[in-house]
Order: C-alpha cells, then sequence, then structure tokens
C-alpha cells in the first residue's frame, strides 16, 4: 500500500508560511497515494518558480527544467516511457507566458500528461511581477500604470485547443483539490488543472478571503455535463461573484497521443533492450540505397 | 574526335518545379548501376515554382569525393540555363536545349556545340506529358556519352513500379526517344563516358541520409523536430522508419520544444535526438545548457546553412561552428563533432550517441547543406554496420539497484566526473535532478562549496572525453611543406585538391578534423610547417579555436561564403596565388 509518507522528502520546502502551495503540494502527494502510484512510478517535471520547486520537496521520479519548458520535457518523458505516470507541477508565469505555445499544443496533441498550474496570478519567484493572468489593471514594478493587458482565460483556451480534460480547484479546498487530481491521474490524455493558489507576500488581491466566497463547485449541480463542450466554454467564461470550480469537461473517446503512435505498442522504448541492426534490417537499408 | 573521358560533368538547370533533382537523381542511379562513380551537387533557390535551379553530376571512372567547376554537357530547360552556365562549359563541350525554347539572345559561343531537339514534344508524343523532358534529357545525355540506357531503363523500371506498369511503360518509351533524338548529334560531342559493365553494386546516398542511418545503427529511438532546411530530411528519415524499427518520431511546435522533449526522453534512459538548422538551433540554447547541467545525454544534428537569420536557406556555409561551441549561458562540457563524408556521417551517426551516453552530455553534429544534400557512391561495406558499437556508459545494473544503500546519488562525485546513471522506474533509483545548481542527489543546493566541486566534476568530463577524440585523418605526403587543415563537408574538395598540387609537385597534406570540440590531445604536434586554413565561412572559426586551443596561428585561410560550396578550383587557385606570390617576392 502507498501512503503519503512514501512521498516524504529530506528537503524542507522553502516557501512562505501561508502559500498555497502547501495544499497543492498535500493534495499531489494524497491523490498520488490514493491513485496508488508509489514514487518510482511517478516523474514530477516542473518548470522555474517558486511553485516548480515542488519535486524537490517531494519524494519521487522528478525533473526541475528550465522556466517554460514543463510540458515539452515531460511530453519527452512520457513518450521515452508511458508507464511512468508523469505530472507537471508549475507556475502560471511558466505555464502560460514562456509555456502557453506548448500548453496549447499539448492539449490538441492529447498527450497523456496531468498539468498541474500554481496559479497564484503573479510572479512569485521573481517578486511580484504581474502575470498572465493577472487581472487588468494590476499595479507591480512592471506595471506602474497598472496593466493594459486582459488576462488569459487558461481553462476556455485549453478547451478551444482540443484539451480532454479541463478542469480548476483551489488551495482553499484540499479535499476538493486532492479528488481533482485523483480524477486526472485516472484520465487517459492530456488534463489540465488549474489551481488558484494565493500567494501570500505578493498578491494580497486574489488572497483565500477572496476565493473563498467566490468559488462553487460545477459538480453539486448534477445536472451539469462535463461531456458538454459548449456548457464548459460557458461555464470558462464565468467570472466575478461567483467562480466555477471543478471539472469543466471530461472525455475519454479520444485516444492520447501515445496510444497512437506505432513504435509504442510494444511497451515503452525506456525498458526495450537496445541492441545492434539485424542483417536483415541492414540489408534492407542498404537495398533502399541501391 | 572523341576521347574517352575519366572525369565529365553534366549540368541540367531549369525552374523548380521541372524535377530536375529527382531526375538527376535517378541518372546517377544510373551511372552507378553501370560502373561509373559520381558525384551529384543540388542547387536551388528557397521557393517551390519558378527560380532558377540546377543539379550537376559529376562521373568518374575513379571514386570521387568532390564536385568541380568545369561542365561537359548542359542540359537546358529553359533559356535561363543557357544564360547562366555556358560560360561553365568546356571548350568541345554542348548544351541541349529544347527547340521550342530556343536560345536566350547572347553572343553565342563557337567553342561549344548547340544542340536543338524537341525535348517537350518528343516527351508528350512518347510518354504522354510534356514534363517527361526531364526524363527524356538524361537519355539523350546518355547516348551523346555513350553510355548504356539500359540502366537508366532498370532504374526507371524500380522508381516508378509502384506507380504501376503504365507509368513504367510510358518512361521508358520516353527514354528510347531520348537516346534515339541524341543520334543527329552523337559525332558531334566530343566526351565519352560508357558503362563499366559487371562491377558490383554500390549505394549512392547524401549526408542526411548516411546520418540517419548511422543513428538509427546506433540506437536512435527518438527524433523531434521542426522542419528547416537542410536538416529536416533526417526527420522525414527517421518518420519513414519508425514503426519499422522502433523509433517514436515527431513533429513538433518549435525547435525549443523539440530539443526539451529530445531531453525528456534522455532523462527517461532513451537514446534521443533533433535535427535542425541554425535557425532552429538558436531557438535551443537555453536547453541545450539544460542538458548540460542536468546531464542528459541528446544528440543535436545541426545542418548549417548561411546565416544569420534567414539569408540563404537553402545554400551552404559553415557559420555556426564558434556559435554552438559556445551557445548557451554557463560553461557545462558538450562535445562537437563535423563528419566531412558519407562514410563519416554514418559513423559519427552512431558514436554520437555513444559519446553522449557515456559522458552524460550533448552532443552536437555539424553538417552543412553541402554535405547534407550532395550524393556520392559508396561501397556497401563503407558504411560499416559490422562496427557500429552501442556502448552506453556507465549504469547501475538491476542488481546493483537491487542492493543500493542508501539513496541514489544521481550526480555523484567521481573522478572521471561520469556518474553511473540509473533511469527512473526502479525503486531504488528514484531522484529528482533539478536545472538549478543541486547536490549529488540532485537536489536544489546553492552552498559555495558544492557549487565549486558540482561545476568541476561536470567540466572534468571534458577532459575525461578528450582522452578519446580522433585526431584530423591525413591525407597527401606526411613530409609535405604545406598543410591544409580541414573540418567537416571541405574534407572532399579539399582531398582532391592536395592531389591536384601534389601533380604539381607543391607537396601538400590535408588534415581534416571530425572530432571538433574537446580538440583532441596531441593536435599541436601536428601543425607545423606552413599551414593553411580552408573553411566555408567569413572568419575562418576553425582556424580561430585552434588557437584558442593549441596556441598555433594558421599561417593563412582560404575561406568563402557566398553560399556556395568550395570547390577543388577554388583551393588550388588560392594555394597557387600564394605560393606564386612568395616565389615573386624572393
Ligand atoms: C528564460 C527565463 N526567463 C526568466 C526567468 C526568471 N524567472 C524565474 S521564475 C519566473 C516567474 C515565476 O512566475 P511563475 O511561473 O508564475 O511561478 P511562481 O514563482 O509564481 O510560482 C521568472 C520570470 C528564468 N528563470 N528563465
Ligand atoms: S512568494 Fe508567494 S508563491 Fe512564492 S512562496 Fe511566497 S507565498 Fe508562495
Ligand atoms: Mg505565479
Amino acid at each position: 500500500m502507498v501512503t503519503v509518507d512514501d512521498f516524504a522528502s529530506p528537503v524542507r520546502p522553502t516557501w512562505c508560511t501561508g502559500c498555497g502551495n502547501f495544499a497543492i503540494w498535500n493534495a499531489v502527494k494524497r491523490a498520488l497515494a490514493q491513485a496508488g502510484l508509489a514514487p518510482h512510478q511517478v516523474m514530477l517535471v516542473s518548470g522555474i518558480g517558486c511553485g516548480s520547486k515542488l519535486p524537490d520537496y517531494t519524494r519521487a521520479n522528478g525533473y526541475m527544467t528550465l522556466h517554460g519548458r514543463t510540458v515539452p520535457v515531460a511530453t519527452g518523458v512520457r513518450l521515452a516511457n508511458h508507464h511512468l505516470r508523469v505530472v507537471c507541477t508549475h507556475g502560471d508565469g511558466d505555464a502560460y507566458a514562456e509555456g502557453l505555445g506548448h500548453m496549447l499544443h499539448a492539449a490538441r496533441r492529447n498527450i497523456g500528461l496531468v498539468d498541474i498550474i500554481q496559479d497564484n496570478r503573479i510572479y512569485g519567484l521573481t517578486k511580484g511581477q504581474y502575470s498572465p493572468t493577472s487581472d487588468r489593471g494590476r499595479v507591480s514594478k512592471t506595471s506602474p500604470w497598472g496593466s493594459f493587458e486582459l488576462p488569459v482565460n487558461p481553462i476556455a483556451l485549453a478547451l478551444a485547443a482540443g484539451a480532454t480534460f479541463v478542469a480548476r480547484a483551489w488551495s482553499g479546498d484540499l479535499q476538493h483539490l486532492t479528488e481533482t487530481i485523483v480524477r486526472a491521474l485516472g484520465h487517459r490524455g492530456y488534463a489540465l488543472i488549474d489551481v488558484f493558489q494565493p500567494c501570500v507576500t505578493f498578491n494580497r488581491q486574489n488572497s483565500y478571503e477572496f476565493y473563498r466566497p467566490r468559488v462553487y463547485k460545477l459538480q453539486d449541480d448534477p445536472d451539469y455535463d462535463v461531456t458538454d463542450k459548449m456548457a464548459a466554454f460557458a461555464k470558462a467564461l464565468e467570472w466575478g461573484d461567483r467562480i466555477p470550480i471543478g471539472v469543466f469537461y471530461q472525455v475519454e473517446d479520444r485516444p492520447a497521443y501515445e496510444e497512437q503512435v506505432p513504435s509504442l505498442q510494444a511497451g515503452p522504448l525506456a525498458l526495450r533492450p537496445l541492441e545492434k541492426l539485424r542483417p536483415e534490417q541492414v540489408q534492407r537499408l542498404l537495398e533502399e540505397v541501391m | 574526335m572523341q576521347s574517352q573521358l575519366n572525369d565529365l560533368s553534366i549540368r541540367i538547370g531549369g525552374e523548380a518545379g521541372m524535377g530536375l533533382e529527382s531526375s538527376g537523381v535517378g541518372f546517377s542511379q544510373a551511372l552507378v548501376r553501370g560502373g561509373l562513380h559520381v558525384f551529384g551537387l543540388p542547387d536551388y533557390h528557397s521557393r517551390i515554382r519558378g527560380g532558377h535551379n540546377f543539379f550537376t553530376v559529376r562521373i568518374a571512372r575513379r571514386p570521387l569525393y568532390s564536385h568541380t567547376e568545369p561542365v561537359h554537357l548542359l542540359l537546358a530547360l529553359d533559356q535561363e540555363t543557357v544564360r547562366r552556365h555556358i560560360g561553365a562549359l568546356v571548350p568541345g563541350g554542348a548544351v541541349v536545349y529544347d527547340e521550342k525554347d530556343g536560345l536566350p539572345d547572347i553572343p553565342r559561343r563557337s567553342d561549344v556545340h548547340y544542340f536543338s531537339i524537341p525535348l517537350s514534344k518528343l516527351a508528350e508524343e512518347s510518354g504522354g506529358n510534356a514534363i517527361m523532358r526531364n526524363t527524356l534529357v538524361f537519355a539523350v545525355a546518355a547516348g551523346l556519352i555513350g553510355f548504356d540506357p539500359t540502366y537508366i531503363e532498370s532504374v526507371a523500371r524500380d522508381n516508378f513500379a509502384r506507380k504501376g506498369q503504365a507509368v513504367v511503360d510510358s518512361n521508358l518509351r520516353v527514354i528510347a526517344a531520348g537516346v534515339e533524338a541524341s543520334r543527329p548529334f552523337q559525332a558531334d560531342f566530343p566526351f565519352r563516358m560508357e558503362a563499366a559493365p559487371g562491377a558490383p553494386r554500390r549505394l549512392l546516398l547524401n549526408g542526411n541520409q548516411a546520418f540517419a542511418m548511422g543513428a538509427l545503427a546506433g540506437g536512435c529511438r527518438f527524433v523531434s523536430g521542426y522542419p528547416m532546411t537542410p536538416g529536416s530530411p533526417v526527420l522525414e528519415w527517421m518518420a519513414g522508419h519508425a514503426e519499422e524499427y522502433g523509433v517514436v518520431t515527431l513533429q513538433v511546435e518549435d525547435e525549443i520544444a523539440a530539443l526539451c522533449m529530445a531531453i525528456g526522453a534522455g532523462y527517461a534512459g532513451v537514446r534521443a535526438m533533433t535535427p535542425t538548422s541554425g535557425g532552429g538551433f538558436s531557438l535551443m540554447v537555453e536547453a541545450l545548457g539544460l542538458a548540460g547541467m542536468t546531464e542528459v545525454p541528446v544528440v543535436v544534428y545541426e545542418a548549417q546553412r548561411p546565416g544569420p537569420s534567414t539569408s540563404l536557406a537553402t545554400r551552404t556555409e559553415q557559420g555556426d561552428l564558434l556559435f554552438v561551441l559556445h551557445a548557451s549561458q554557463g560553461e557545462f562540457p558538450r562535445i562537437i563533432l563535423a563528419p566531412g563524408t558519407v562514410e563519416q556521417a554514418f559513423e559519427v551517426g552512431w558514436r554520437a550517441f555513444n559519446l553522449a551516453e557515456r559522458y552524460q552530455t550533448p552532443v552536437i553534429v555539424l553538417s552543412d547543406h553541402y554535405l547534407a544534400t550532395s550524393i556520392r557512391d559508396v561501397a556497401p561495406e563503407d558504411l560499416d554496420f559490422d562496427a557500429v558499437v552501442i556502448d552506453r556508459g556507465e549504469w547501475l545494473t538491476e542488481a546493483e539497484l537491487d542492493n543500493l544503500e542508501g539513496d541514489y546519488k544521481r550526480h555523484q562525485f567521481t573522478e572521471s566526473g561520469v556518474s553511473p546513471r540509473a533511469i527512473p522506474g526502479h525503486p531504488k533509483a528514484v531522484h529528482a535532478s533539478s536545472s538549478d545548481e543541486h547536490d549529488e542527489y540532485g537536489h536544489i543546493e546553492e552552498n559555495a562549496e558544492n557549487r565549486r566541486r558540482m561545476h568541476e566534476k561536470r567540466m572534468r568530463k571534458l577532459e575525461t572525453a578528450r582522452a578519446e577524440m580522433r585526431l584530423p585523418a591525413a591525407y597527401g605526403l606526411n613530409d609535405a611543406d604545406l598543410t591544409l587543415i580541414a573540418w567537416g563537408s571541405t574534407y572532399g574538395p579539399l582531398r582532391e585538391a592536395v592531389d591536384r598540387l601534389n601533380e604539381q609537385g607543391l607537396r601538400a597534406q590535408m588534415l581534416h578534423f571530425t572530432d571538433i570540440w574537446p580538440v583532441p590531445h596531441g593536435t599541436e604536434a601536428l601543425l607545423t610547417g606552413e599551414t593553411i586554413a580552408v573553411e566555408g565561412n567569413y572568419s575562418g572559426q576553425f582556424a580561430d579555436l585552434l588557437r584558442m586551443a593549441t596556441g598555433h596561428t594558421v599561417s593563412r585561410r582560404i575561406l568563402k561564403w557566398d553560399g556556395r560550396p568550395i570547390s577543388p578550383e577554388y583551393i588550388t587557385n588560392h594555394v597557387l596565388r600564394f605560393t606564386n606570390h612568395r616565389k615573386s617576392e624572393t
């Protein structure tokens, strides 16, 4: 039996007291244990940012890569060894600024990743500049007049890109966050979970107090159909006094990318012995250029 | 009077979309089947229709390593071809042009022949489509040089078989019509190159194909890329062979993703690479450092073209050497290999993966448009599949992992700098590595002493690797007065230039470097006497690199940066100018 303690790392988190990353970290460990995945069966891939340090604080295979490049590295890991459950944990700057293109392509590729975005709507590690999910008008050191851009809508973008699992959760509800990750771990393709993660140091606006009265769970409505894309789009555009969380969209009828690759039908590449070409294979290659 | 030549070049020219290269390659195949040796060089514009394209096939009775400048027979599918290339014809040479095109309004050369043949009309009548004049005109060429057309027929049969018998038949009729049309002119054309029947079969391929084959033989199983001339054919070739050989290939959103995916695959234990050109490599720079920092084996195939930015997209240059040597912030070990021939491209293809895994660091293979796209015949045994070794470097076996005490140290301090690998998946191999500076386990660590030791450990791998870097290949006289230094694709032209210089009594040798970085031990001792660097770039980057690494300053540099390959003549002319100049000084 896998337990949360199996994921205990000797390294202590350096996050600020009260940071929303603690809940995400705990939820990831709980969800993996609940899904029966042991540390060696998992690969946590992150980028650079406060949230991206999560793999260092977790005993599991991990790879802390470059700012914005979490998803392509994770894609390579997954295609090399699809027996590893690959989970990405990275910030909103990592995922939606430098990494936005990769996110959209991962969604349309339907590569089997669980992509958890630690969305504090600010740049934490670089000390408080506005981010792609910051509200328009956010004043920060790099936006002294208030930012002029609209925030990105990750849920709508992922839906438009063809994602087969799109969800939102938040650090203030560990139980719901854990359940959402467990559900994503059971999904066959690309699963995006945008997690509202309060940053107590640099983002006073989007605090626990801001979210708690506003969020409501989509799955509380028994009639909400997660396979209805138009309904998901409508919910994705909902913002203001009421903010939906939960699974917006989930379909299991589209094969994951790796399921379609002919060369992966015989099992993971990484686990196959690497041998020299056989004489008849060499002969065939030579015939091609005679 | 007709003479059997030992060396003859045929050039076909026209617009993009006329099928010059495909028919040129087919004709070259026929020549090789007929026991002759060829070197085929495409020259095309970065556009799909129009523009002026040409393909030159050089033919000889001895193995060829290079193209050369004189042309004996010009096959003109438009007036522009005559206008541009009539000057390249040797005296006695000929131009074959389509009667319907006529000749451009330029002065006629009195020392070359003009053969007007209704190419389009004959192609239409015999094959049903005027576009087939590309095949027809090569049959004309075969007739003129006295080359047995049955070899062209055999290639047509093989290459068109999958399109059905009707297509094969129409091609055979076109070939017959072409040979027939050449008859009235055969007596006037002075050069002959008859087939040498009964020769053993040989291969015909370009550097991209040879490299891809070597990589596949060396166990490359993951290729991610974004199309860019001249690197993308490697991705295409791998995709074409993926299913049969168990390779995963994918075309991704950009070159950043391409290298990052290959790194992810390498981290997970698969031999991975990405092919590109300089522009794509520019996007990969940060990820290259990630591979260096986290000690992930990965291979980047960088087929150079002129830069900066888009420059001449379909042409050649060796201008990226110092860029790939220094690309990325900070310092880390990297290995750079630059094959010069089809045979070397094949060997580098598999060696690159061994080096990447033995030293757990990125290996860059520097090719260029010239090597990547020019075709040459080699013997089947020249692609030495028997010599292929798959050496994965230091690994912890299952048993060693089972008995491992304590946690696995992915970045263990060792004397060689190489830390034994364990691929993620084994319960005892659990680890997380980081692009931040890290300790032996991979945990983020900012301590100064750890940084110093970890940085030294990584850099030590460069010294360990240096011991197995190969010294340059020497060719020519070993007690030469003149040492011409080349790297990568200039091998062929320089080899031939050295032969010609020695024929003229100049006492020359070539030193050709395939292993570029780290510079092999013992290089300095070879750099004696008068040294001349020959490079396809503006500044002589390899000469600068040699000075940096060995302190040796080359005496002279022969350089070229017009996007066109260096020819043997280009080199000999420069060398003779230097030596004549010196004579006049003394
Ligand atoms: C290529 C590159 N650009 C910039 C940086 C600097 N940088 C590090 S983290 C970061 C932003 C962090 O924001 P986010 O991804 O939202 O993560 P958070 O710290 O908020 O968790 C930036 C800009 C970098 N490391 N690499
Ligand atoms: S700066 Fe914000 S995101 Fe970073 S650790 Fe502190 S609270 Fe968390
Ligand atoms: Mg952030």
